[in-house]
């Protein structure tokens, strides 16, 4: 008598054999439609093979009788969400920046596509919430190099700032060290006067008079007399807390010595003027706009 | 008695098919106490999946006022007095954690009753049954014309078509009603008659059509046996106390013929109740002998009960030698001791505390539950901004519910740091010092606020902020807090 040669004497199946705590476990058949059913489903998966992209080869992979393609319905997916939005961005595009700001529907649809646009494009150097880095403005803050206001900010996102697009903001700080017009001690010394006009500490033995002489001669034209900055030249106010790239005497030694020149990308023609917009309200929106 | 095994039954069984061809399955009539509860039930759970949704709850202007409604577009539900935002999905995972409790004790108490009575698949399985009992009639009458396949005359075939007419008639109310429960009504019922209801309603009514009509008309017990996992968990739960529909086997054995266990009974030997007429066979749904004992394709619907009972009565033997009994039961009349029933036992009382727990949190949240609320989110990229003047500002992500019907101006003061002042972006209307928003009805807001701390008073690295709204007309008034943070 061989191992599974049983018949369960109560409902006449065969057993598997097995028996746990002397439970014998039956042979019984699944159901037909269960049997047809799991047979369709394995000619399913082979006609899924044939028709559809399936198998990875060595470069490439197999295509598919309809050279289905799912790259090719994300991109008519996203034709199609254009045109969804078609509408909105056309109101959006139609608005003026201010009115943008006073109608809160308009303002929501402004600050969701300008923080996704900003998340693609601007979060690389300005950070995801628009908190910059050294060298990179902080977008939450009330200082702006070339203004706050709603028409500058989309002044700058569409030219940029030393871009190289003619309407860009240009102008650039000085190497006043490399290029030899101020001597090693003298840059020390208007460091550390520049540290005084946003109320720092300075450097024991420091000289106030001649820092502010040398200000005087060297500095006013772009930052100002009394160093409030100017915007049109992008000259930052040197007289308040927020300082780009530091206010430690190194990092000022190392500003003055070999000038500074960041640039900002210009976005036209890369976004859509209605995307500008809605960029602009969203940074605007951070709480820094003037 | 064992079955000598014949070894050429052995090869065949080895060549045995891989399928087995269903054995379709002819529930006999029956009337009884447990078929009249079945019909109770059934015209219980039919009339409030049908009338439910017509049922009308004023809830005021503007707002919807049907009783039960899933309001997807506005991601609403309304249950009777009960308005639940998505926010408050945790009470149907309180509803959820409910009802499986009380599917635990309802197995603890009485077994599978939920199969046996209350599960969709059984109610239109019956329903279903019961109109082909009517057209083709009853079980000898329907497999003899089963068995009667070539010669299908007019006649059986008009049966036929009737018989599948009906069947789709009720599958579609089925479908039709469930979409009913989500939009008003009165107004779909309108558009579905003429065509003008949205597509997606017509095709949830062809989806449930199907499924109800394939389910309950063609595979029916089979759903049970072979496609719900619940015989499989409830296995788990069951314990020697559960009442389950039982046939007493020591009352039964050994089961012999009537007119034998006469005149066995006549000369004083012992005899079994049990006449093996096979009506409990006959009248089962799923086809089985309960002769044999617990088993998965067993539904606990009782209607054996009902059979053995009318035949017992007929020969003048006590009933319910099928009837809900326990395990203990069995071995304990074989010794002689009298059956033992524990209805109230750790388990049961486990179970109902439980659900009682559940309910009363639930229903303490419900009735603490608030119409105006406000979440604050803290901005976390940056989580603080130093301005030019040296001040700090953190920004905060405020979101509003205003949940009641109407519009309405609420005020917001914000306890923080000292002299902290307040701006929110986009929104800008100031009554009494303090910023006013409109928030209108039923509906969250959301909004942006800078709170700064000025710079003469820098707080610590944090401190708590606590954002307060108050209603200017109601005086509602709700808070949240979060926190001040200094880079």
């Amino acid at each position: 008598m061989t191992e599974h040669s049983d018949i369960d004497h109560v409902s006449g199946t065969s057993t598997t054999g097995h028996q746990w705590d002397g439970i014998k476990e039956l042979n019984t058949p699944l159901p037909r439609w269960w049997v047809i059913t799991f047979y369709l489903t394995i000619v399913w998966a082979i006609g899924y093979w044939i028709v559809y992209p399936a198998w990875p080869l060595l470069w490439s992979h197999t295509t598919g009788i309809w050279n289905y393609s799912t790259r090719a319905d994300v991109a008519t997916e996203l034709a199609n969400l254009e045109k969804i939005r078609g509408d909105k961005m056309v109101a959006l595009g139609n608005a003026s920046l201010e009115e943008i700001e006073k109608n809160p529907a308009l303002l929501a649809l402004a600050r969701a596509r300008g923080k996704t646009v900003f998340g693609d494009n601007c979060a690389p150097c300005h950070g995801s919430g628009g908190a910059g880095a050294k060298g990179y403005p902080n977008l939450n803050d009330d200082e702006w190099l070339w203004g706050g206001s709603l028409d500058q900010i989309m002044q700058t996102i569409q030219f940029g700032a030393r871009s190289g697009h003619s309407k860009a903001h240009e102008g650039a700080m000085l190497a006043f060290g490399k290029d030899g017009i101020l001597k090693k001690d003298e840059i020390v010394t208007v460091a550390n006067y520049v540290r005084s006009l946003s109320g720092l500490p300075t450097a024991a033995g420091y000289n106030a008079a001649a820092g502010a002489k040398l200000f005087a001669d060297n500095c006013v034209a772009c930052h100002g007399d009394n160093g409030k900055g100017n915007q049109e030249l992008g000259a930052p106010n040197l007289t308040d807390k927020i300082w780009l790239y530091g206010s430690d005497e190194a990092t000022l030694i190392e500003t003055i010595s070999n000038g500074r020149a960041g640039v900002m990308p210009a976005w036209v023609g890369r976004l859509d003027p209605s995307t500008i917009k809605a960029l602009t309200v969203y940074v605007h929106s951070l709480g820094g706009g003037k | 008695m064992n079955k000598t095994v014949n070894p050429t039954d052995l090869e065949l069984d080895d060549n045995a098919p891989l399928y087995a061809a269903r054995k379709k399955v002819y529930p006999q009539s029956v009337s009884g106490t447990f078929r009249r509860t079945k019909w109770g039930l059934m015209a219980f759970c039919l009339g409030v999946y049908y009338l439910l949704p017509f049922v009308r709850w004023n809830r005021g202007l503007g707002a919807p006022d049907q009783a039960v409604l899933v309001d997807l577009p506005n991601s609403r539900f309304y249950f009777f007095f009960i308005e639940l935002w998505p926010q408050e999905v945790y009470y149907f995972t309180g509803l959820l954690i409910v009802a499986a409790l009380t599917l635990f004790l309802m197995n603890a108490v009485g077994g599978r009753i939920w199969c046996g009575y209350l599960c969709p698949q059984t109610v239109w399985t019956d329903l279903f049954y019961a109109v082909e009992r009517l057209i083709e009639g009853d079980r000898r009458e329907r497999m003899r014309k089963d068995a009667a396949k070539g010669t299908m005359k007019l006649e059986r075939f008009a049966e036929m078509l009737l018989k599948h007419s009906i069947w789709l008639m009720i599958a579609w109310w089925t479908g039709g009603a469930w979409v009913l429960y989500f939009n008003d009504a009165p107004t779909l019922v309108k558009q579905l008659i003429t065509f003008q209801a949205p597509m997606i309603a017509y095709i949830w009514i062809g989806i449930l059509t199907a499924t109800t009509y394939i389910f309950a008309g063609w595979m029916r017990e089979q759903v049970c046996v072979y496609m719900c996992p619940w015989p499989r968990i409830q296995a788990a739960l069951t314990d020697e106390w559960a009442l389950n529909v039982t046939y007493k086997y020591d009352r039964g054995e050994a089961r012999t013929s009537l007119k034998k266990a006469n005149e066995l009974r006549a000369l004083g030997q012992p005899v079994g109740d049990c006449v093996d007429c096979y009506q409990c066979v006959a009248v089962c749904p799923t086809g089985i002998d309960i002769r044999n004992g617990s088993q998965l394709d067993c539904i606990q619907c009782g209607l054996c009960i009902d059979a053995c009972d009318t035949v017992m009565t007929k020969i003048g033997r006590p009933t319910r030698l099928i009837g809900y009994d326990n395990d203990i039961n069995i071995h304990r009349r074989q010794e002689g001791k009298p059956p033992i029933y524990r209805i109230v036992r750790p388990r049961t009382i486990t179970y109902a505390a439980l659900i009682a727990a559940v309910g009363a949190i639930m229903l303490y949240a419900m009735l603490t539950r608030t119409l105006l609320d406000i979440n604050v989110l803290h901005d976390r990229n940056p989580v603080a901004v130093k301005l030019s003047d040296g001040s700090i500002r953190n920004a905060y992500t405020v979101r509003f519910l205003n949940k009641r019907g109407f519009d309405r101006a609420i005020a917001i003061d914000v306890d923080g740091p000292v002299n902290a002042t307040l701006h929110i972006v986009g929104a800008d209307s100031v009554t009494q010092d303090r910023p006013v928003i409109i928030l209108a009805r039923d509906t969250t807001t959301e909004l942006r606020i800078l709170v700064t701390a000025p710079a003469e008073n820098n707080p610590e690295k944090s401190v708590p902020v606590n954002f307060r709204v108050t209603d200017i007309g109601l005086g509602e008034v709700a808070s949240a807090t979060d926190h001040f943070v200094s880079p």
